[in-house]
């Protein structure tokens, strides 16, 4: 046995490193339990310096997008000096439209609009994992996330937290080939299971039969049998419907995803809401269009709108005078408005002798 | 005859083994490890490149010994493990045969040649994929698919990453 071990040292050592892995996989399978403290040791030596990373990166990243949103205001401002009131509205339209943009305010109107007791989370890397989609968010224990917890966006489901570290946490995201969720469809009430399809987008809606009805454009609810999410978060649209077999394919555009993936929120505390009959808009503003341009700066003069025939005692005095205007080549009672000057009377024949205003 | 063989062999492994920096040596680790998880998260196609597994095959290729190669590979491999979902050993397997096989190889090639590089980086990778795909479908009972071609083309670009990665890593050495 010496004699074996020392000239197939090498050999050896191998053998009884792909051993131990072995069995420490086999364990992890067959227990269905996690050996923590190596992940801990992982975790904790990378996700710092990821940190740091990220927060360089945000800050360079904010100090060039304020400088350029500082830049355009000073544009707005010249120009509110040469069109005040037009620029005004448009000031108050731009930045209507800057805090919506912002994800951040978004998100946090979100949160405090939302049922569910929610923490916001920033994404600070993917795993090593070739082809899982899972990410890393900026919240871990410390901050009450639990493995299990549902990820969120103001637009739709995210994913679930799988892992979770002192200050950081695993979130497998609903694109992953392994994430189910229980769904219902918004008109026809279907249930069904969301499933991720491996890529960004799109998934998969299965056990449908065939038999109930799915439309194209409907939307996919949470259903809350899943037990993480809460009833009523919204999924995606649904793009295909196929027959199948036995069962519909069903194709879903996820809405999670449709502004990025920086922020998300995780339920702490998840509340079941009922699921909308309106259909699902994104979270914008809307305005009105911006008032018409004004040159003189003044109030415009509103002329009534004449359509029908003369109804009015005043319509046919002033009737009268106009024709008799026409009759003698000026025209009576115009002053810089153009009103009439009733003050002059008639004749029984028609004729005055009241001498026209000069204008 | 064999007095002379194993005369001739030691010195020889001596002299041609690299020596690096214990910072070094971490420091590329770590890097090779975030870059992984955090440089891809903003540019995707860069997840296909296994900067953890380049310098395993480096690092194996540089000590010549198969025993360091397989410890190193096995660290490598947990780390990435536990940055992943998947249960601890995955990565750690394979990484540990890479960097056993780069070992081995070592002691009979020349590793400073470029070319051979090229080569080794291609094989390793390509073997690394297959191998992960195989105990994958086998241990975890996953229903992972492999395509070939997709591989291959992911194996070139690696190896082309490797030659100039490695050049890059010579400087690091220890000299004297």
């Amino acid at each position: 046995m010496e004699f074996f071990l020392n000239r197939y040292r090498n050999l050896s050592v191998l053998v009884a490193a792909i051993l131990a892995q072995l069995v420490l996989l086999a364990y992890q399978v067959k227990t269905n339990g996690d050996v923590r403290l190596i992940r801990v040791w992982a975790v904790g030596a990378v996700t710092p310096l990821a940190r740091v990373i990220e927060s360089g990166r945000t800050s360079v990243s904010h100090f060039f997008s304020d400088y350029f949103v500082l830049l355009d205001v000073r544009d707005e401002n010249k120009r509110m000096k040469a069109e005040l009131d037009r620029i005004k509205m448009d000031n108050q339209y731009l930045r209507a439209e800057l805090s919506t943009a912002d994800r951040a305010r978004s998100l946090a109107i979100f949160q405090t609009h939302s049922p569910s007791k929610t923490v916001a989370a920033h994404i600070t890397g993917n795993t090593t994992a070739a082809g899982a989609k899972v990410v890393f968010i900026d919240r871990g224990s410390s901050s009450g996330i639990e493995p299990g917890m549902a990820v969120i966006t103001p637009d739709g489901i995210a994913g679930k937290v799988t892992k979770v570290f002192s200050a950081a946490a695993m979130v497998l995201l609903v694109t992953d080939g392994t994430f189910a969720a229980g769904v219902i469809s918004q008109n026809n009430r279907v249930h069904g299971t969301f499933k991720g399809q491996g890529y960004e987008g799109t998934g998969k809606i299965e056990h449908v039969q065939n038999e109930q009805k799915v439309d194209q454009g409907e939307w996919f609810f949470t259903s809350g049998d899943d037990r993480i999410f809460p009833k009523g978060l919204p999924v995606g649209e649904v793009t295909t419907v196929h027959q199948g077999k036995t069962e519909k394919e069903i194709f879903v555009s996820l809405s999670g995803f449709r502004n990025g993936l920086e922020e998300v929120l995780i339920i702490i505390e998840g509340v079941h809401a009922p699921i909308p009959n309106a259909p699902v808009t994104t979270q914008t503003v809307h305005l009105l269009a911006p008032p018409p341009a004004d040159a003189g700066g003044a109030t415009p003069i509103v002329q009534p709108l004449q359509t029908g025939p003369v109804t009015t005692d005043a319509d046919r005095t002033k009737e009268q005078y106009r024709k008799l205007g026409q009759q003698e080549g000026h025209v009576y009672g115009e002053r810089s408005n153009g009103a009439p000057n009733y003050n002059t009377p008639l004749k029984a024949d028609g004729k005055s002798d009241a001498k026209p205003d000069k204008p | 005859m064999t007095g002379f063989s194993e005369g001739y062999r030691e010195p020889l492994r001596k002299e041609r083994n690299s020596m690096f920096n214990v910072a070094v040596i971490t420091g590329i680790s770590l890097l090779a490890i975030l870059f992984r998880v955090y440089v891809s998260r903003f540019i995707p196609y860069l997840q296909y490149l296994e900067l953890p597994l380049l310098v395993t095959v480096y690092f194996s290729l540089m000590w010549r010994s198969p025993i360091a190669g397989l410890f190193f590979g096995a660290a490598i491999g947990l780390a990435q493990d536990s940055l992943s979902h998947q249960p601890l050993g995955m990565f750690g397997i394979v990484k540990t045969l890479v960097g056993y096989f780069a070992a081995s190889m070592s002691l009979r090639v020349d590793v400073g040649n470029p070319v051979l590089r090229l080569f080794l980086g291609f094989v390793f990778f390509f073997f690394h994929q297959l191998l992960y795909w195989v105990l994958a479908n086998a241990l975890l009972g996953e229903t992972l698919g492999f395509e070939l071609p997709q591989a291959l083309v992911v194996a070139i670009l690696n190896a082309i990453v490797a030659v100039f990665l490695y050049q890059l890593l010579d400087r690091l050495k220890v000299t004297g």
